[in-house]
């Protein structure tokens, strides 16, 4: 029976007085709702009725590797469409995010520990089902175990790569001897004033501040001296830049000849013929990126996708495309011939030649520091 | 009687009706969310406290950090509107002058650097400035120069960058101004025995001032909230104010302290566009940029 022959059934019902007003009215309103639940607005209502989930990360060759290998044979077995943001900095998609409905964001690549604390302690972080995401056995143990610590053994994103933030120096300025023999200080080398550079965020100044003043960069005693040092590197610089793009241009076209830079940034530049050196100093940065899920985001779906993202050759296609080595454990997976050759690379799967930011020593003093940066940055 | 009165009242309120309630809904509701903003706190994690607090309000008026970075971005705009009003008089004058096709061919120019993204416009100073870029490599083919000189990231190319956006806006206004003055003003002061630069002095540059006034303001507060010039072309310790707002907001998760400076950068603007309104009239700019 179809709801035109119910319909005039009801009419003919009421009509003829066998149901009250109340009750036909009623019943159409129910009708009315039951339609309306099945209509395309209705379909919004169903949490776990999914028809899209939203992905934000750093664009370029990562977005077209993620595309090509994960998003649309994520959609051919699904029927979920991928939708594919982009965001400029940690910064400004957390500024996005504070001001978005829950679930309107779903998965972001997002950088460090300390980015996973901040996004966790400010009520973001989802609980994944790491049953229904069997890749996850492949990825290094240790990556998991820093960000279960942070958030309570609850699980709210999968690594995903990692890389180091070292000293990058062009080689016909600055042997390879010299830059291990200055390590750090090479920053605050006047030889070098108005040829260095760096990057415009708080956290990697005070990190290099830390190991130009022969501090631990997890637990620094001396602040003060930190920030001279920042401030001696402020004023040698060229320029702060603030994006991997400007850091690249900077270096190539010979603005500057040393700088910190981005492990995987730094390799590209040299596959590109430029005769970049990179070094790692003792205690350099080590970094992990992560795929972050948001709170309200549809968990099934998301989960599924990040099985996807995480398959060996999702993994090994994105890795080469931005030239940070995988999550992948390389006793556990045959991650080919160019991933061995990035910098940062560690064969072992242990990652115990990186240090890495402990995200409740640098996360407790962002607030002070960033603003104290923001201060110096300005010439004060 | 009354009643067509009435009417007659209550029609430009009617007819204002629509764009009053889009000013109200899109600028002054954001801009009171920004002032309940200013007296909240920031939380430890970064997010935002509702609460009545002065703290930020007297954080920002007290410390010399706030007020020199507004001083010194005060500086570089009204430097830039000086350099606009003096680059920007002579092109107006000439395509006020021009005739015909030439007027309208002139114009355009002017209009084309509107079509290309002001972000695109100030990185191209990259390329012709830099150590590579094209000036330095015409001064060391020609041999003017042993090696590359350091031009770029610090004030003066800010600066550039300023002008180099802004002057269209100076030019337009001026252009305007002068192309309403009355030619037989100038032909009058010419009879009564002007040379032509008594003439100018005199009749033209009085009577084109308004639209000078107006380029200038325009100028002003485009230059004082700009934020991507001095992020592209500045030197380390070249920030002006609106890259505090930005850093506040943004990096350090501080949007009450945000919405302060914000409020702070508004009204030394809003000041500026009074003190042009009481003595010149907004109705002017509205004609140079309409």
């Amino acid at each position: 029976m179809d709801d035109t022959k119910r319909y005039e059934r009801l009419r003919e019902k009421f009509g003829n007085g066998d149901i009250g007003r109340r009750k036909f009215l009623g019943l159409l309103g129910a009708a009315g709702a039951a339609y309306g639940v099945q209509m395309p607005f209705g379909n919004m209502a169903f949490a776990q009725d999914v028809s899209e989930v939203r992905f934000d990360g750093w664009g370029g060759v990562v977005s077209e590797a993620f595309r090509e290998k994960a998003f649309d044979p994520y959609t051919a077995k699904t029927g979920i469409k991928v939708v594919d943001g982009t965001f400029g900095s940690g910064d400004e998609y957390l500024a996005r995010v504070k001001t978005a409905q829950e679930g309107e964001y779903n998965i972001a690549h997002l950088s460090g520990v300390f980015d996973y604390a901040r996004y966790h302690n400010l009520g973001f972080s989802s609980s994944l089902n790491t049953a229904n995401i069997p890749n996850l056995d492949l990825v290094i143990p240790k990556l998991v175990d820093v960000f279960r610590a942070v958030s309570g053994d609850q699980l709210s994103c999968v690594p995903y790569d990692y890389g180091t933030t070292g000293l990058a120096y062009n080689r016909k300025y600055i042997s390879d001897e010299e830059m291990k023999e200055q390590g750090a200080r090479i920053l605050l080398n006047e030889k070098y004033k108005g040829k260095i550079g760096g990057w415009s965020d708080w956290r990697t100044r005070i990190w290099y501040g830390a190991l130009q003043t022969d501090q631990d960069p997890n637990n620094i005693q001396d602040m003060d001296a930190v920030w001279d040092a920042i401030r001696t590197h402020r004023d040698l610089a060229l320029k702060y830049w603030g994006s991997g793009a400007e850091l690249m241009s900077l270096l190539a076209e010979e603005e500057i000849y040393v700088t910190e830079g981005w492990s995987g940034r730094i390799y590209a530049l040299q596959e590109q013929g430029h005769d970049i050196g990179y070094y790692d100093p003792p205690n350099g940065f080590g970094w992990q990126e992560c795929m972050f899920v948001m709170k309200g985001s549809p968990m099934a779906a998301v989960e599924e996708l990040l099985n996807f993202m995480l398959a060996p050759e999702t993994s090994i296609a994105v890795a080469e495309a931005q030239n940070y080595p995988p999550a992948l454990d390389p006793s556990k997976v045959d991650l080919g011939s160019k991933i061995p050759t990035l910098p940062a690379f560690d064969p072992t799967g242990t990652l115990d030649g990186l240090t890495f930011a402990n995200p409740d020593y640098w996360n407790g003093n962002e607030a002070e520091w960033s603003k104290m940066f923001g201060r110096v940055q300005k010439g004060y | 009687m009354a009643t067509i009165e009435q009417s007659e009242k209550r029609a430009p309120w009617v007819l204002l009706s629509p764009a009053l309630v889009t000013i109200a809904l899109l600028l002054v509701v954001p801009l009171m969310f920004i002032v309940v903003y200013s007296f909240w706190l920031r939380t430890s994690v970064g997010g935002v406290e509702a609460a009545f607090s002065l703290a930020n309000w007297q954080e920002a008026l007290t410390d010399r950090f706030y007020r020199d970075i507004l001083i010194s971005t005060v500086r570089i705009a009204a430097i830039t509107t000086i350099l606009c009003a003096i680059i920007g008089y002579p092109v107006a004058y000439f395509v006020a002058r021009a005739r015909g096709v030439n007027r309208g061919f002139l114009l355009l120019l002017l209009m084309l650097p509107f079509w290309v993204s002001y972000i695109i416009r100030t990185m191209s100073w990259i390329n012709i400035l830099g150590v590579s870029g094209a000036l330095n490599s015409l001064l060391l083919a020609i041999g003017v120069i042993d090696e590359p000189i350091q031009m770029l990231y610090n004030e003066v190319t800010v600066i550039l960058g300023l002008v180099h956006f802004l002057l269209p806006f100076m030019i337009l206004n001026t252009y305007v101004s002068l192309d309403g003055i009355d030619r037989a003003l100038e032909d009058a002061a010419n009879s009564l025995g002007a040379n032509p630069m008594q003439t100018f002095w005199e009749v033209t540059l009085p009577l084109s001032v308004p639209g000078l006034a107006a380029g200038a303001v325009l100028c002003f507060v485009l230059g004082a909230g700009t934020y991507i010039t001095p992020v592209i072309l500045g030197g380390p310790t070249d920030a002006m104010f609106a890259n505090l707002v930005f850093e506040a907001i943004i990096t350090q998760l501080d949007w009450p302290l945000g919405a302060v400076l914000s409020l702070m950068l508004l009204v030394v603007l809003g000041a500026v566009v009074l003190t042009y309104n009481r003595f010149m009239g907004l109705g002017q700019i509205a004609k140079g940029i309409g």
